[in-house]
């Protein structure tokens, strides 16, 4: 089976900073990848990289063999990275979590969901409400639909974030840190939510610093530091016996 | 004759008025930020309801009421009762009491974007509460309150050009009555402009390090 | 007080229809003026945010002159001055004109605040979900900027209204002038200046409220 998504010799420099030295991975449809690692290690820099929220400096990322966010260049002509504006339909095939959820407080928490679906991808009005209102079910907040997103606590505002970037039917979710920035009790209503999706067969892959989750959950698990794989493998493997003594270093700190 | 000339004369004749408009753009500061800051003091920790409503009475009042409607009142309208103020007198007065509104504003915000920690851990301290006020609160609200406070300063400046009106001589007034005696208005109403413009130049500098030392600019 | 209010009893009668009046022509003048201002002052926002160098520049230096310059000497350039050079406008052209020309700056820059004050995040979610700038702008950024900036608007329009008193120093028979004309007429400065002052009021404090009341937080 081919890739899905895959990513070559991907760079990011900040002025003299190299964030990430040379990142290579695949993820085949229907994989989950955890991506773990320190904080400061480059993974959700590198996670924002895949759909060019943040540019790189150099690599290759392809999405379904086509190559993401930059123009291959005429003769003589060097390859151009894309504007936001000739990205958006690359964007819109990879749904994106964020860490603050970002939800829209302008928009009911249905219309926070079915918006990408009448702008982007052209539905009709009822189309989009009828799709948002399956993607709000998906992720047991249906009955907030009318709710302004402010009113909701920070596990419900993940929930319906998880809802939006169902609405893009992508072919990959991104996942930047789901339940760093939630209360302890309400970190386990979110990961129940993914962990759903993840049996339905979704690609994911996802940054996260829940470790025993990423062990049950993901197919493989990659260990970023330093702005290196330092160690990859099936996710089992990788967190109850690591090989490399920087991941036995994490994993044991990261335990107390 | 040299082509310059004629702008030499204007602004030699409009220099005349620079002096004033200093004079009344500081005076009426100084009585603006001193009112203005016991009046912030007196809405944010008086228990009164009383002097809170009295002064926001004031404040309400000087802030929907334009200045040239206030500078008449002061001028033309006390003298009618006997008291009659010089135009300077009633341009220093007019603007400062508005002032007063303006500043006791920019202040009461300060102090109301403090976290009540800041009270609480200076009386935990052992401070009393006006020592909590006038060396733990009142210096940062200060901090806080300096861009717009520098602002406020670039206002005023512009704002003298008001007290023409009520013929306080400074630089409008000199341009107003040049051009009663000349036909260059043009020229006289631009340079005056100018004027303005160079004076208030260093002020606005001023703020804007302000805002980039205490953090409103990026 | 008796001899205070008493000219109140005896002319109200007079003065209310005509001081009615010219706050109409006052209120007329700083609508159009606000109005005007708005669109200037998108205009220059636009200015502010573009991507070319000399629209920028040309932004940074409008308003650096209109913060640095006084209304009245901008009202006096545009009424007496400029028929020194061959444009005309009458006088409630030039006041409309000069209070726009003023308050764009200000717009201006409640916009940008506004757009400051909404996070990085809501963009890259907008951005992340295939929207286009245009659509994020359009959908996610305006109508929140929008919010924003409504109260300080209403701050902005309610400053405007109150420097168009200055219009009456280039003939604008709109409040001020008005009272003034009735001040020669009648000798009671006083009583007609106060009334002239809680006129402004009147207009100028319900939109305070208003604006206080939608402030964000």
């Amino acid at each position: 089976m081919t890739a899905l998504l895959s990513v070559t010799g991907l760079r990011k420099s900040y002025g003299s900073v190299e964030v990430l030295k040379g990142i290579d991975f695949e993820v085949k449809a229907g994989e989950k990848i955890a991506l773990i690692g320190p904080s400061g290690s480059g993974k959700s820099t590198c996670l924002r990289c895949m759909n060019f929220l943040e540019k790189p400096s150099a690599g290759d990322i392809r999405l379904d063999g086509e190559r993401v966010g930059v123009r291959p260049g005429g003769r003589g002509d060097s390859e151009r990275i894309m504007s936001d504006r000739q990205l958006a339909p690359q964007r819109a095939q990879m749904g994106m979590v964020f860490q603050l959820f970002h939800l829209w407080p302008h928009l009911s928490v249905l219309e926070n969901v079915a918006i990408a679906a009448r702008k982007v991808r052209r539905l009709s009005a009822v189309e989009a409400r009828d799709l948002a209102m399956e993607m709000l079910a998906k992720v047991h907040m249906s009955h907030r639909a009318s709710a302004s997103p402010l009113e909701l606590s920070g596990g419900q505002q993940q929930r319906v974030a998880i809802a939006r970037a169902l609405s893009q039917k992508p072919k990959l979710m991104l996942f930047d840190e789901p339940t760093s920035a939630l209360d302890p009790e309400l970190v386990h209503e979110v990961l129940k939510v993914i962990e759903e999706l993840a049996a339905e067969g979704r690609t994911m892959l996802l940054v996260t610093h829940e470790i025993a989750f990423a062990r049950d959950v993901a197919d493989r698990v990659m260990f970023l530091d330093g702005g290196v794989i330092v160690e990859e493998g099936l996710a089992r493997d990788v967190i109850t016996t690591p090989r490399e003594p920087r991941t036995q270093a994490f994993l044991k700190q990261i335990r107390h | 004759m040299n082509s310059l000339d004629p702008f030499l004369i204007i602004l030699q004749g409009l220099l005349r008025g620079a002096g004033i408009t200093a004079v009344v753009t500081f005076s009426a500061l100084a009585l603006g930020l001193a009112l203005g800051f016991a009046l912030s003091l007196f809405r944010q920790f008086s228990p009164s309801k009383l002097l809170h409503g009295l002064i926001d009475v004031y404040v309400e009042f000087f802030r929907n009421i334009p200045a040239l409607s206030h500078l008449f009142i002061l001028y033309f309208g006390l003298a009618s009762l006997g008291f009659r103020l010089s135009s300077m007198g009633a341009a220093i007065l007019g603007l400062g009491l508005i002032g007063a509104a303006v500043t006791c504003d920019i202040f009461r915000s300060g102090f109301k974007s403090l976290s009540p920690g800041q009270t609480e851990a200076a009386l935990a301290t052992g401070f009393t509460p006006l020592q909590t006020i006038f060396t733990i609160l009142t210096p940062q609200a200060m901090r806080i309150a300096l861009p717009s406070l520098g602002n406020f300063a670039v206002q005023l400046l512009k704002d003298t050009s008001v007290v023409s009106a009520i013929a306080a001589p400074e630089i409008m007034f000199y341009a107003r009555s040049m051009v009663t005696s000349s036909f260059q208005t043009t020229l006289i109403y631009a340079t005056a402009a100018g004027l303005y413009l160079v004076m208030s130049l260093p002020l606005m500098q001023a703020v804007r390090m302000l805002e980039i030392r205490y953090g409103r600019v990026k | 007080m008796i001899n205070f209010f008493q000219p109140y009893a005896e002319y109200g009668g007079e003065w209310l229809p005509v001081l009615l009046d010219a706050m109409l022509k006052t209120t007329l003048l700083s609508i159009s003026a606000f109005a005007l201002a708005v669109v200037f002052g998108l205009l220059l926002w636009f200015c502010q945010a573009s991507s070319a160098p000399s629209l920028r520049h040309f932004a940074s230096l409008y308003v650096t002159v209109v913060r640095g310059v006084p209304l009245l000497a901008v009202l006096f350039l545009l009424y007496f001055g400029l028929p020194g050079i061959g444009v005309t406008f009458d006088a409630f052209t030039a006041a409309m004109l000069g209070l726009a020309l003023c308050f764009a700056a200000q717009v201006a820059e409640v916009f940008r605040a506004g757009m400051m004050a909404i996070p990085k995040g809501q963009r890259e979610a907008a951005l992340a979900v295939g929207f286009t700038p245009g659509q994020c702008f359009a959908f996610i950024i305006l109508p929140q900027v929008v919010r924003v900036v409504l109260s300080p608007m209403i701050v902005t329009f309610v400053s405007l209204l109150k420097d168009s008193s200055l219009a009456s120093l280039i003939t604008v028979d709109e409040l001020v002038l008005t009272g003034r004309a009735m001040a020669t007429e009648y000798f009671l400065p006083l009583q007609i200046y106060i009334a002239v002052g809680l006129c402004y009021f009147l207009v100028a404090w319900p939109f305070s409220l208003l604006s206080r009341r939608l402030a964000v937080r």
